[in-house]
């Protein structure tokens, strides 16, 4: 099992229902985070983003002023903050196949539909500190990559120009470190 | 002045597209020591949110009241931009947070509020009684939840009301092949 540090992360968490911050907050303390910041919609979020430099984002989708999925482009804008990189986790109730879809590509790192349990959460915080994806910039796109593995059964056209080298083997973080441990 | 912070990110840049690999600013968090005996994180999560969970009858409370609230508005108002987001996001929220409330039979009904609200092109044409079925339902469940026969109360109820919601919005959605293959279709994300 990976172990994380949670007391060295800085988490922010976003969402407009008071009882679900609450409940996450307690989630996080209970991995053993000890910086968890809050916010109560998009705007507030991204000024919490800007201000307190997150290690994790947690939002919910449906907020108001702007939602979750507005947040994530806005703060995938290479050169508009200081980390365009930061993992973002989408907490959301809606998880039909066109909001997952639409939640990838507007640069989620990773998606967790509610309800929320303190095994689904973990895994989640795990899998975007030690298997971290590289991102990929085109003209319509600025996120982690969205494809998981290389499916050797693909069978259709490469949609990346470029050769081979465009895809990528990543070994997982934590096989780095136990290597060079 | 300083000099402007060298970008640590290593880019390829291929045909159409980059391929960056920021510099990894979460490493130092991950261990190869083992967890100590007896140290397991998410147990100790699930123990802290056992221990808040003698508030989460009071919460379902006042995400129910909410949800009344917001009807009461629609029937007061009928469907405006306002009311039609805090009645769909007061039922989204039950729909996430019933089964972590200790709830999970509410949450069937508030997810059929919230396919009626958000599958319907025009929901000035949603019939009211339907909100209200659906908002009485919602309570009902919660407020019986000791009940021996809950669990069949709440399946009927949700049962009924899916199948009536299903039939109108199939009905709008007539001629809207792309929505009616959403409504009809799974989830896809992952446990």
């Amino acid at each position: 099992m990976v172990r994380i540090e949670f007391n060295r992360l800085r988490f922010l968490v976003i969402d407009d229902n008071a009882h679900m911050r609450r409940m996450l907050r307690t989630l996080l303390h209970g991995f053993g985070a000890r910086e968890v910041h809050e916010a109560e919609d998009g705007a507030a979020g991204l000024e919490a983003f800007t201000h307190h430099t997150p290690d994790i984002v947690i939002t919910d989708w449906a907020m108001p002023i702007f939602d979750g999925l507005e947040l994530t482009q806005m703060i995938r804008q290479p050169g508009a903050n200081s980390n365009p990189y930061v993992a973002i986790i989408m907490l959301t109730g809606h998880s039909e196949k066109k909001r997952v879809v639409s939640a990838r590509d507007a640069g989620v790192t990773e998606f967790l539909a509610k309800p929320i349990s303190a095994k689904g959460l973990y895994q989640r915080i795990v899998n975007v500190v030690a298997n971290p994806r590289p991102f990929i910039k085109t003209k319509t796109y600025f996120g982690p990559d969205r494809r998981r593995n290389v499916n050797p059964n693909y069978v259709g056209t490469e949609r990346r120009k470029g050769g081979k080298a465009d895809i990528i083997k990543q070994a997982p973080l934590f096989e780095k470190v136990r290597s060079q441990g | 002045m300083a000099p402007p912070k060298k970008n640590s990110a290593a880019i390829a840049t291929y045909g159409d597209h980059e391929v960056i690999q920021p510099e990894n600013k979460l490493r130092k968090v991950v261990s190869v020591n083992p967890l100590p005996p007896g140290e397991d994180p998410v147990a100790r999560a699930e123990k802290a949110l056992a221990d808040l969970s003698t508030e989460f009858s009071s919460w379902m409370d006042s995400e129910c009241e909410r949800l009344d609230q917001a009807r009461r508005s629609i029937a007061a108002t009928g469907f405006t931009a306002a009311s039609k987001d805090a009645i769909y996001h007061a039922a989204h929220d039950i729909k996430g947070e019933a089964a972590t409330f200790g709830f999970p039979l509410v949450a069937l009904a508030a997810d059929s509020l919230c396919r009626l609200i958000e599958h319907t092109p025009d929901v000035t044409r949603i019939p009211l009684n339907l909100v209200d079925q659906h908002v009485d339902a919602v309570r009902a469940i919660h407020r019986e939840y000791s009940r021996s026969d809950a669990k069949e109360l709440a399946a009927t109820l949700t049962k009924r009301l899916r199948a009536v919601t299903d039939e109108f919005l199939m009905h709008e959605n007539r001629g809207r092949p792309d929505v009616l293959a959403q409504i009809k279709g799974p989830s896809i994300a992952p446990e």
